[in-house]
């Protein structure tokens, strides 16, 4: 019976002393590092808190977040929409008439893009899209805190064509299959 | 008339004050828990969220009043008053400082332990007035626990009472310090009134009330359902026990009556055992700290501070020790905490009767 009592209080008084060495540590938070850090580990004690709109821990740049199309160098070629898994990913391209210029690494561009959307709702974020992309134009970013209203606003729309500029390019490559349809058909006929 | 002014001013100043403490209680065991656990705890309304306890009682005054179609209506919109009243009402009979105190019964102690069994009743009303099968098991394991455990706590102030020879708790503070007019005795031994200070403190005039006090604490936590006595509200298994119907000011009221008791039970603690309203400094030779640091507004800081040296350890025990299992916290009351109460009361009716002659 006393040994039990003894026992009692012993463990009262570790578990008491257990809580006032961690309320006493609560002096000083721990530094908010990124895990690269050599320290990030060896911070044992104090607060673990972060404040996380007023503090974040900071994140690789190219992190495995939210996706970035840089258009300028979009060959438009959809195999990121052809790869991605949840088709999260809607291109419509449109052909061009002529080669309209080159991306930073060189390849010529020959299509319009006039629909590039990512529903990010959607995007279950395995990073296929960024290692299929012949241009490396579309990648990860450490932008992962993105909320929205609306579930439409989570659609990221990157195409910078406007519509009528979209329906001109259509008209142009209507007109120049024509033209080619008709000249294909006059060279039939001079054949027989 | 003048008379009647008074009355509805102490009164008002205690119900403020147990206001204020509930607000400064209930940020500060937040806080504390959140220390405890590495966590910051509030941090956003106000700087480091001193102002939370406030948003808290706006959010509560806001509140619809939800009472539930089959809870019996007179009982339920009864209970928080009945609980809070009676732990209000025990405020009367504490003393702040020398000669301040609300209302000076010679049956002070007898009063206040009187009127905290009331609170049972309450908390009773409240969980039958519910209709909850939650709130009806919560109050049924407060009320066997606060009668159970209010055995070793009666017995183990009585040892206090047989030592101070009264039940008049500013008689008892009197009794501890430089302003006492019988002879004190650290120990048993050592006359100690003229030095005062923590030396002529009921715990060390009978080290034997050390073991009193510890019971009285125990005894104490689980009369006003803290942890790890708090199977009454059981968070994790009668999702809050005796309130879980309460909304909006009638919880706010139930809140306040727990932390008010907290306090309450704390103070009574500090009055009976260790020196009430009297300086914790000694006089030592020509340095009279203990005459420096007597008077109202001394007497007043030294209860506080004790009190809430009490509050803290209380929260500080909640937010480590689990919870007891039903047949444990009985057990533990009837077969541990009674038989050494007893003890207590039999070894102070001995040391009265030998050595404080």
């Amino acid at each position: 019976m006393i040994k039990k009592v003894l026992h009692a209080f012993k463990t009262i008084f570790k578990g008491l002393s257990l809580t006032m060495s961690h309320f006493f540590a609560a002096r000083k938070s721990r530094k908010v590092i990124p895990i690269s850090d050599k320290n990030y580990f060896a911070q044992n004690s104090g607060i673990t808190t972060i404040q996380y709109p007023h503090q974040k821990l900071p994140v690789p740049e190219l992190g495995r977040y939210q996706l970035d199309v840089e258009m300028d160098d979009c060959i438009v070629c959809d195999l990121c929409a052809k790869i991605c898994p949840v088709d999260c990913i809607d291109i419509e391209s449109i052909k061009a008439t002529e080669a309209i210029g080159k991306t930073s690494d060189g390849t010529t561009k020959r299509l319009y893009a006039a629909k590039f959307d990512i529903d990010m709702a959607k995007c279950m974020y395995c990073g296929l899209c960024t290692i299929v992309c012949p241009t490396e134009c579309i990648v990860m970013t450490d932008t992962y805190d993105r909320s929205m209203p609306d579930l439409k606003e989570m659609i990221y729309k990157f195409s910078d064509m406007t519509a009528e500029e979209a329906e001109e390019k259509r008209k142009a490559l209507d007109k120049l299959n024509a033209e080619r349809l008709a000249a294909k058909e006059a060279a039939m006929q001079q054949k027989t | 008339m003048n008379f009647y002014l008074t009355y509805v001013l102490v009164a008002t100043a205690l119900f403020a004050f147990t206001a204020l403490f509930t607000l400064f209680a209930l940020y500060s065991e937040r806080k504390i828990s959140a220390f405890i656990q590495d966590r910051l705890g509030p941090m956003e309304v106000g700087k480091y969220g001193t102002l939370q306890a406030f948003a808290d009682i706006i959010k509560m005054l806001q509140k619809e009043f939800i009472i539930p179609t089959a809870a019996d209506k007179i009982l339920f919109i009864l209970a928080p008053i009945v609980i809070f009243v009676s732990v209000y009402l025990g405020f009367a009979a504490l003393p702040w400082a020398p000669g301040l105190v609300p209302a000076s019964l010679n049956l002070g102690l007898f009063y206040i332990f009187a009127i905290l069994s009331i609170e049972t009743l309450g908390i009773l009303m409240a969980g039958w007035g519910s209709n909850n099968k939650y709130a009806l098991l919560g109050s049924m394991r407060s009320v066997a626990q606060m009668i159970s455990y209010e055995i070793p706590a009666g017995i183990a102030v009585i040892s206090v009472v047989m030592i101070a020879q009264s039940m008049n708790l500013q008689e008892v503070c009197i009794k501890q310090g430089i302003l006492s007019s019988d002879s004190i005795y650290f120990l048993g031994v050592w006359e100690v009134k003229g030095v005062g200070g923590f030396l002529a403190w009921n715990i060390f005039q009978a080290p034997h009330l050390i073991l009193a006090y510890i019971i009285y604490f125990i005894a104490s936590l689980a009369e006003c359902n803290r942890a790890p006595f708090d199977i009454p509200e059981a968070e994790s298994e009668l999702v809050g026990g005796f309130h879980v119907e309460y909304s909006g000011l009638r919880f706010a009221f139930i809140f306040l009556a727990e932390y008010s008791m907290m306090f309450l039970v704390g103070m009574i603690g500090v009055i009976l055992f260790l020196g009430g309203w009297n300086s914790p400094l000694p006089n030592i030779g020509a340095v009279k700290l203990a005459l420096w640091t007597s008077g109202i507004g001394w007497g007043i800081f030294w209860i506080l501070i004790k009190t809430f040296a009490v509050v803290a350890v209380q929260i500080w025990i909640r937010w480590t020790l689990p919870r007891l299992r039903v047949d444990q916290l009985m057990s533990f009351c009837w077969k541990v905490l009674t038989p050494l109460a007893f003890l207590c009361m039999l070894i102070s009716g001995l040391w009265r009767l030998g050595i404080m002659q």
